[in-house]
């Protein structure tokens, strides 16, 4: 379940904010989250920003699949 | 789009479903809990990805498809009250109940309306203030906040003639009981939404009373693959665990505002589930002191003795049991054009996913 | 077929072609409704005529790149346009709402005459009714057309001469009208740029005939969008057809909108697409043809005609994997899940 996806802030203003998915821009609710700022991305479901998402661990995720290779051999 | 097209790379997909073959032979059932994933996995053909030895079953993440089909009708029997606008998620407008569906009450003249968002239920309600709006809640934890924040609005803004009808759920009873069932599950590709709000730690009771694999996976090609993956690797070091896969938004602790607000407006209650029966404290109800924006309470209807559809075995597929073709009325009579049951309506419900993606 | 009528029977997938066939085509049965072609093809004299008709209760009547007026000349101008037929003659008839604003039907008059001026067809002929208010929403539009139907070109509504090798092409990015009309609705709005691709495409199709190239098919893409197409062209075929999804074209934003709703962008309805199957040694003509032209600019091969799969349509997945293709079935939706 549960259709989220990935998106970026736009703006904000008070509770709510403008984020985009690939140029679509849409309203979402900041009720769950804090601290969001343009430039963010969160994951958005039924019009609410769900998390943001981490480009930290995101970087590591594919890293850790480009190095499988390697960690096989540990 | 960012976060997307990198987890969707063919050359990483190709990479893990060779590593995958490489790693083990042995067979092994690996079961997803998530409508999303349900979908995403016969979407991008991730079984003809991987090695004959892994099975994998599909289970009863597709809220729609494990809601009681008293919810239908009482949705249904609501739609029929005089000023009462019936709003929903697209996902339940086509759901048989027992003699009638929500889609079949619109054509007959009923205010059914379909949302994106709970603020659009409540919009509506603020819009037509002499007329009883019943917002109908489905969906496990990632959703419930979405109803909980619409009664947390509602009440700040003094909207009374807005209603939730819950049918909300969580998800680890559901584990537990298929495990008490005896349904032979490996390893769990873990519900990447659900545990974004509700945390790695949803799963620690679990944990404790059984040694379960679970990977909270995301939902893109490369996400899935990767989990199971993780997976095979921990059933052949005998290491069952709870691990994170989709790290870019699920943590331990999960969306705490999140489980706040849920916590604000809803408790535990006991439920039932279609193929698993009642649950112990796996469905969602609104607390007392938001009982005058629930539906249940508030508006009384008579609904209709429920009848399930002859023939199907919604349940057993439910559970992983059986495949939608040890079905007798897949295809030949339930069809998404259709549907008997409740797995075929729903886009995420298993015999929809077969019967689309053709496996 | 259940006891009413549902959205669904209107939404130009599954259960439409069920209510034609079982309901329409049971009782108006003859020759040429048989062929269920986008225009129907009759003789007069020597002659031959492509005629249509089509209806539009789109709603917001107008949307981001047009009007419930536009929409009407486009279409079937298109339906008689993909016959290989070309488009002369319009009637339009008007069933508006009483109360509807004489300001907007103004609008819509002129847009009407801006496109069918676009197209180079001619409105000879009309109706109008007034029903009482909540009779219809607002203004229902009818519009019929005639073309003339050279012979050379009289197989390309039935497709009879395509085989395996063949190529399909569009003309460029689908799912931009769908996702254009749900942004001005009300319950699902959404700030976009996206502008519904509505166009009359009589003058790219004529580019292309006139190329040379040899074309077996056409079909304009509309409701039920392209899946709907290709799995029907291959319905009780002994051919199938293969579409690759890295060669789609989606524009990143409607891409985005169906990603949030849980949409497919091969469901969604155009109003300015067209699919064409031409031989294999004349797709490169086709091509240049219609990239000269305004509408044809992002022309693309997504795919051909195959004799694996025979009756169905199967998409190569972008990270390898292949699933089938089907018709829409009922209405798209947004969903959670």
């Amino acid at each position: 379940m549960c259709l989220s996806i990935p998106a970026k802030i736009i703006s904000v203003e008070g509770e709510t904010a403008k984020a985009s998915v690939g140029g679509a821009i849409i309203k979402v609710g900041l009720h769950m989250v804090d601290d969001v700022k343009a430039g963010d991305y969160v994951l958005v479901h039924t019009g609410f920003a769900l998390q943001k998402i981490s480009d930290r661990e995101a970087q590591e995720t594919l890293k850790l699949i480009k190095e499988l290779d390697d960690i096989n051999k540990l | 789009m960012k976060y997307i097209d990198e987890f969707r790379d063919s050359a990483l997909v190709r990479e893990l479903s060779e590593k995958i073959r490489q790693l083990s032979a042995k067979r092994i059932t690996l079961m997803e809990v998530c409508g999303g994933h349900t979908m995403a996995i016969q979407k991008f053909g991730i079984p003809s990805l991987l090695p004959e030895n892994i099975n994998l079953l599909s289970g009863p993440g597709c809220p729609v498809c494990v809601t009681d089909i008293k919810f239908i009708d009482r949705a249904v029997a609501l739609s029929r009250l005089k000023n009462t606008i019936i709003v929903t998620y697209g996902d339940l407008i086509r759901v048989p109940g027992s003699s009638s569906s929500l889609d079949r009450e619109k054509a007959s003249g009923a205010d059914i309306r379909i949302v994106y968002s709970t603020l659009d239920a409540l919009n509506i309600a603020a819009g037509n203030s002499n007329r009883k709006v019943v917002f109908l809640g489905i969906g496990f934890e990632t959703t419930t906040p979405s109803s909980a924040i619409a009664i947390l609005e509602a009440s700040k803004k003094n909207i009374d003639n807005f209603f939730v009808c819950s049918a909300h759920k969580v998800m680890p009873p559901a584990m537990g009981a298929l495990i008490d069932e005896g349904i032979k599950i490996d390893g769990y590709i873990g519900p990447g939404h659900v545990s974004t709000v509700a945390g790695a730690k949803m799963y620690d009771s679990l944990a404790e009373k059984y040694k379960l694999s679970v990977v909270i996976s995301g939902f893109e090609p490369v996400d899935i693959l990767q989990s199971v993956y993780m997976l095979v690797k921990q059933l052949e070091n005998e290491s069952p665990r709870i691990e994170i896969q989709y790290k870019r938004a699920v943590t331990y602790e999960g969306n705490i505002k999140a489980q706040q607000i849920i916590d604000e407006v809803f408790e535990p209650r006991n439920d039932w589930w279609r193929g698993l029966g009642m649950l112990e404290l796996s469905g969602m109800g609104i607390k007392k002191k938001y009982e005058s924006f629930d539906a249940e309470k508030q508006i009384a209807v008579d609904v209709e003795p429920p009848v399930e559809p002859k023939g199907c075995i919604c349940g057993d597929i439910l559970k992983g049991l059986k495949k939608p073709t040890d079905c007798k009325l897949f295809r030949k009579v339930c069809t998404p054009a259709y549907p008997v049951g409740t797995c075929m309506v729903s886009n995420e419900g298993t015999c929809q996913a077969y019967f689309n993606y053709g496996t | 077929m259940g006891k009413t009528i549902l959205l669904g029977h209107g939404s130009g997938g599954k259960l439409t072609g069920d209510l034609i066939k079982n309901t329409f085509l049971k009782h108006f049965d003859n020759p040429v409704l048989r062929e269920l072609t986008d225009s129907a093809t009759i003789r007069i004299k020597d002659k031959l005529i492509a005629f249509t008709t089509d209806s539009y209760v789109v709603d917001p009547i107008f949307f981001p790149g047009g009007d419930i007026g536009k929409l009407a000349i486009c279409g079937t101008v298109n339906d008689l346009a993909v016959s290989g037929a070309e488009p002369l003659f319009i009637s339009t008839a008007f069933i508006i709402e009483e109360g509807f604003p004489a300001e907007e039907l103004e609008k819509i008059i002129r847009s009407m005459k801006d496109e069918a001026r676009e197209a180079g067809v001619i409105i000879v002929t009309g109706d109008t009714k007034v029903v009482s208010k909540g009779q219809c929403d607002r203004i229902f539009i009818n519009t019929s057309g005639i073309g003339y139907l050279d012979r050379k070109y009289e197989s390309i509504s039935t497709g009879r001469n395509i085989k395996r090798g063949d190529k399909i092409i569009i003309n460029g990015n689908i799912g931009d009208h769908g996702i254009a009309v749900m942004g001005a609705r009300e319950n699902l709005k959404f700030e976009t740029e996206i502008l519904s691709d509505c166009a009359s495409l009589n003058h790219l199709i004529k580019a292309v005939l006139n190329s040379g190239a040899e074309v077996k098919f056409m079909r304009d893409i509309t409701r039920g969008g392209l899946a709907t197409v290709v799995s029907e062209i291959v319905d009780n075929s002994k051919y199938g057809i293969s579409i690759d999804e890295k060669t789609l074209p989606v524009r990143e934003s409607v891409r985005g909108m169906c990603e949030i709703f849980g949409y497919d962008p091969l469901f969604i309805a155009n109003e300015g697409k067209v699919l064409l199957i031409v031989s294999e040694e004349s797709s490169q003509k086709a091509l240049k043809a219609m990239s000269r032209h305004e509408h044809g600019k992002d022309a693309v091969i997504i795919g051909e005609i195959t004799s694996d799969n025979p009756g169905k349509a199967v998409l190569h997945s972008i990270i390898g994997g292949s699933r089938i293709i089907d018709k829409l079935t009922g209405e798209m939706l947004p969903r959670i899940c």
